[in-house]
């Protein structure tokens, strides 16, 4: 299985085996191209090396406020313009941060590339942050926490959560930011933001289509490569203390289903080929919740039915520290704290009893399929390369990382099993689900015609 | 990692096409077994997707003197739960040794059950036999039935204490009192569904002639034919499909449901359109300046942009086998619900009694015409269009005529076909947390 499923994945790269090519501008900017020529499409992405965990306390939720100001006018184009402008070439835009990076991107017919590079380059270096447009979209990110945030109980715990296991770490923050923050912010707080990181030598280009390389690093001078270089700040490592004893905490929201979430400080990976360890905790998230037929939806829901959902998550490649996350919500009658003792056994006997080598081949199996059907789509091709640019993982390292994935060992995945997963750096959190006020939601006036 | 955007994924209508660029090329065929094939090669990465749709949503579970909402779904979630001589634990474990994604779901009109797996022989072999015994020889295993049932009544509860499901429900209920779309599992109607009601409807609606394939991939039309007449030729023999009930225009009603939550939601709109009206081409673009064109759309404009009342706000059209939903929807600071709303109905009505300017017609005709590849330039989401276009009887030629059909609308015909469609005094208004 194992030999057919790699001669598949070389096939699979064969195509691009050029791919991806590079230029590095002047004034610091790198330009990636993978040439993808499937569709007359491609997709344009500026990232640039500036989240939420780089700032500070008082002005939380910044990175991604300016992320909205983005829109709202150039010294050239007034607000709503850069939407306008995309959509007229035909495309769609949007952005996101995160706790590591911020990125924008268009996905247009490949022709109208220019012109998007040409929008992306105005902006990076002649945003007009017009403190009325700040003060109506100030309210739109106000609204944004409400939904995603304040009316969401899990999101609700994952913020507590984070906040309770980071002390001193900038992961502490919510991305969205605190509401009291954003309620006290100024235009000039996302200016100070702007001038800060949004700076060419902070940035990188990802383009993935119907294109060819050599225009588009001719595009990308044209566009990118008269915006001067600046200095950026020092970046200060923040790191997190030892945690040195079990944090509990709790979260009352309305709900009907409690929820319990469980996060163990955990390695994160800073040498791709030096360091064995995060590689290993990968495929131990993979053997508990890497597909259907994983340990945790098998044995908790499906066997002992004492969860009626329940997930595991690592991610070792982040700017920052890295949590081991397994969670889950109870079935009838069973309650949070039965759960979090299934949850945990579930690890100790990955310790005590290791993991089967087919069980093992079948995560890694996993991994190979969702790098071909990834070539399905230009827009996950580039977001691949975006985020492991983002976090320090270079795009010709991608591979290497995957194969350092592929060869993890059983007795690597127990090992780690075994020492990451004591009381002392455990974070827990649980949902304690309170009743709708009475006669709600079944109360409700029908007023008829108005 | 978490990460916000600007804009969650606005619904929006499914079908859009180019002018610049043919659409690949769609094979069409009956599989000997009844079943209607719906094929395009494309070479480019080495995988095979296949998906079956039949006739099975929500909206053909027969009216009963018990209601059993939830019998559909059931169904279709229970079939890759045990299949012929294989438990669910088997069939995920083959699954997993091939890196195949086996999905689906039901929705009111359709059940679907689709498969992604890579091209190589031994892997699509192995993957296709699983998906065949799925399709041909589910068990219904009474002990998984109790355990699915129980989740799915959690799950029930667990959204009735969200205000967002709370609307959407409210919403459908209110849309449709007297018509399938209007029926909404609840955990009374769940709780009654036994084994011998799925193993009804399966036979009653996972038949051949009920079936849709569609496939597109690394394989030749041979190929194509012979995983077809595969997977639908040891199919219950059902009955073909009957249609939908029609259903009636409510009358114009707001309904309001208290709720402790910071926002509210808020939903309007009314039944409008099937799959195939003409008017939809007027519909779709007209939407696309109303509501539907994410940032640029008036509704935006004037709710987000302008007064800071709302992050998400969108308009659509559904078009379903029976009259689908319009809909317009957004969530905003309960006690500014009623400023908010009366923004929404300013904008609806000053669309509906003058339509849009010249210059929005330009510019949406641009988007949706010129912007038409990036909705076909994968498989994921050809096979999308490929199965709309089965199901719903649409034209083989629909990827094609699409642009010119852009092209050609006018804005006297935006608004005539609004003004038949979305009318006021059929609208009904849902507000869960408004003050």
């Amino acid at each position: 299985m194992k030999i057919r499923l790699f001669v598949s994945l070389a096939m699979a790269a064969g195509a691009a085996l050029a791919n991806p090519h590079e230029k590095i501008l002047a004034n610091g900017l790198r330009v990636i191209v993978q040439e993808d020529r499937r569709a007359p499409t491609a997709v344009h992405m500026v990232w640039y090396r500036a989240g939420s965990m780089d700032e500070v306390d008082g002005t939380s939720g910044v990175a991604h406020v300016l992320e909205h100001m983005m829109f709202k006018g150039t010294r050239t184009l007034r607000p709503g313009e850069f939407n306008k402008r995309v959509a007229a070439a035909g495309g769609r835009d949007n952005a996101f941060t995160s706790l590591d990076y911020t990125a924008y991107f268009q996905q247009v017919p490949a022709r109208r590339l220019g012109e998007m590079m040409a929008l992306e380059a105005d902006r990076m270096a002649n945003l007009v942050l017009d403190p009325k447009e700040f003060a109506q979209e100030i309210r739109v990110v106000m609204e944004e926490r409400r939904l995603r945030t304040e009316d969401n109980p899990q999101a609700l715990v994952y913020e507590k959560q984070m906040a309770a296991a980071f002390q001193a770490h900038p992961y502490r923050r919510p991305i969205i930011g605190w509401m009291n923050d954003l309620e006290n912010m100024t235009a000039a707080d996302a200016r100070d933001w702007y001038r800060r990181w949004y700076a060419p030598n902070n940035a990188y280009v990802v383009v993935v289509g119907d294109v060819a390389k050599d225009e588009v690093f001719r595009l990308a001078e044209k566009h990118y490569g008269r915006i001067p270089r600046r200095a950026l700040p020092e970046r200060k490592p923040q790191s997190e203390p030892a945690q040195v004893g079990i944090k509990r905490l709790s979260v009352k929201a309305p709900a009907k289903l409690p929820y319990v979430s469980l996060a163990w400080k955990v390695p994160v990976l800073r040498d791709l080929h030096k360091e064995r360890e995060p590689y290993a905790l990968e495929m131990l998230a993979g053997v508990l919740d890497g597909h259907e037929a994983a340990r945790l939806a098998r044995n908790l829901v499906r066997d002992a039915k004492v969860a009626v959902s329940a997930g595991a998550g690592y991610d070792a490649t982040v700017r920052g520290e890295a949590l081991f996350v397994v969670s889950g919500t109870p079935a009838e009658g069973k309650g949070v704290a039965e759960l979090e003792a299934a949850l945990r056994a579930e690890i100790a006997r990955v310790a005590n009893e290791g993991v089967g080598a087919q069980e093992l081949e079948r995560v890694k199996t996993q991994v190979i399929a969702a790098q071909v059907y990834k070539r399905d789509s230009m827009m996950a091709q580039a977001m691949e390369i975006g985020r492991s640019e983002a976090v320090g993982v270079h795009w010709r390292d991608i591979d290497t990382l995957l194969e350092k994935i592929r060869s993890v060992t059983a007795e690597e995945v127990q090992a780690v099993a075994k020492k990451y997963f004591g009381d002392d750096t455990l974070t827990v959190a649980v949902l304690d689900p309170q009743p709708l006020p009475e006669g709600a939601p079944q109360k409700s006036v029908s007023t008829g015609r108005h | 990692m978490g990460a916000t955007t600007r804009l969650l994924c606005a619904c929006v209508l499914g079908l859009h096409a180019s002018l610049a660029l043919a659409g690949p090329k769609i094979e069409h065929w009956t599989a000997p077994s009844g079943a209607r094939v719906f094929f395009i090669e494309s070479r480019v990465v080495p995988i095979v997707d296949v998906q079956v749709d039949f006739a099975a949503g929500g909206a053909y579970v027969a009216e009963a003197t018990e209601d059993k909402a939830g019998v559909a779904g059931l169904t279709r979630s229970l079939l890759d739960m045990g299949a012929g001589e294989l438990d669910e634990e088997k069939i995920a474990d083959r699954l997993a040794d091939i890196g195949a994604r086996l999905g689906g779901g039901a929705d009111q009109d359709r059940a679907s059950v689709s498969l992604r797996t890579l091209s190589s022989a031994r892997e699509r072999e192995a993957a296709l036999a699983l998906m065949q015994m799925v399709l041909q020889q589910p068990a219904f295993p009474a002990a998984v039935l109790e355990r699915e049932k129980a989740r799915a009544i959690a799950g029930i509860r667990e959204a009735d204490t969200r205000p967002g499901s709370i609307a959407a429900k409210r919403f459908a209920r209110a849309l449709y009192p007297q018509h399938p779309y209007g029926r909404v599992p609840t955990a009374e109607s769940v709780a009654r569904i036994t084994r011998e009601d799925l193993i009804a409807f399966y036979r009653a609606h996972y038949g051949a002639r009920r079936a849709v394939v569609s496939i597109i991939g690394d394989l030749s039309r041979a190929e194509a034919e012979a995983i077809a007449q595969r997977l639908t030729a040891g199919l219950p023999d059902a009955p073909e499909k009957v249609s939908l009930p029609e259903a009636a225009l409510p009358l114009r009603d707001t309904v309001r449901v208290e709720h402790p939550a910071t926002q509210a939601h808020i939903q309007l709109g009314l039944p409008t359109v099937r799959r195939g009206d003409p008017d939809f081409f007027p519909l779709l673009v007209g939407n696309y300046i109303l509501g539907g064109g994410g940032f640029v759309s008036r509704l935006m404009k004037e709710v987000r942009e302008k007064r800071g009342y709302a992050y998400s706000v969108y308009s659509y059209f559904q078009p379903q086998r029976s009259r689908g939903p319009f809909q317009i929807g957004l969530q905003t600071k309960r006690e500014q619900a009623q400023a908010a709303l009366k923004v929404v109905e300013d904008v609806l009505a000053e669309f509906l009694a003058r339509g849009p300017t010249e210059e929005e017609l330009q510019a949406a005709r641009r988007n949706l015409a010129d912007g038409f590849p990036l909705r076909i330039d994968s498989n994921r989401k050809l096979i999308e269009f490929l199965s709309v276009i089965g199901f719903y009887d649409l034209p083989l030629t629909y990827l094609d005529d699409f642009p010119r059909k852009v092209e050609a609308v006018t804005a006297a015909e935006i608004r005539a076909a609004f003004r038949k469609h979305v009318r006021p005094e059929h609208m009904v208004t849902v507000i869960v947390a408004g003050e």
